[in-house]
């Protein structure tokens, strides 16, 4: 790339190339986050990073390779979705696993939710066979 | 430059979905299987995304939405109905 031929266009088409390429490294990172980690909490740290960084920066790549100004209020929609629905789906996912037992006692450093449990048992003293507190829909 | 880009793209999501397809096989309990399907999905939205980059069209773009709003559903609907049914509950 000599000083002649440089010019906007190889920049955009520089950085856009290496947004993709890391783009694509979150969802490596991810699948060796789901088969080196030990429990359900910790994977799904590591499956968020697709769905959400890598997603922004795949984005941001396309945009730039359109190289419109329309298609960026599109690109902002399709990740403000993403946005939107992720942490609800993680979240039931945490509920259920946690009610479940996919985890680790030992790894946690802090279960702010055990005591909650507690309590909600003491209170309805109507538990299920596992021992956990009973409360309204998942 | 976008030809290596794809090549070396396609290389690295084809080996997080053979990671992800692993787990889905492996997973000692359902919950981890939906979430490995779940990064199996963003994977396959990543490759719509890198194509479109790549070859400058918008055709998935409806496609990759719609990819999300089915992971949505797809996990929330499991979680909901997710029992325990494990052998030993700490093998996870």
């Amino acid at each position: 790339m000599n000083p002649e031929t440089f010019s906007g266009d190889a920049v955009i088409d520089a950085v856009s190339a290496v947004f993709l390429v890391v783009g694509a490294l979150m969802s490596l990172a991810a699948a060796v986050g789901l088969l080196r980690f030990p429990d359900l909490m910790t994977r799904m740290h590591a499956a968020t990073k697709p769905q959400v960084l890598g997603l922004f920066l795949l984005l941001v790549a396309l945009g730039l390779q359109m190289r419109t100004w329309w298609v960026w209020p599109v690109l902002v929609l399709a990740w403000i979705f993403q946005l939107l629905t992720v942490p609800v789906s993680a979240h039931m996912v945490g509920r259920a696993g946690y009610r479940t037992k996919h985890l680790h006692p030992e790894l946690l450093s802090a279960d702010e939710l055990e005591a909650v449990v507690q309590q909600a048992a003491g209170k309805s003293g109507f538990t299920d066979d596992d021992g956990d507190a009973v409360t309204g829909g998942r | 430059m976008m030809q290596l880009v794809l090549t070396v793209t396609a290389v690295v999501l084809s080996l997080a979905a053979g990671g992800a397809i692993i787990r889905i096989a492996r997973g000692p309990s359902l919950l981890d299987r939906v979430l490995a399907a779940d990064v199996l999905l963003a994977i396959l939205g990543a490759a719509l995304c890198i194509d479109m980059a790549v070859n400058r069209h918008l055709n998935n773009l409806m496609l990759l939405v719609a990819v999300s709003l089915i992971g949505f559903v797809g996990s929330v609907t499991v979680a909901r109905f997710v029992a325990d049914r494990r052998e030993q509950p700490r093998e996870s």
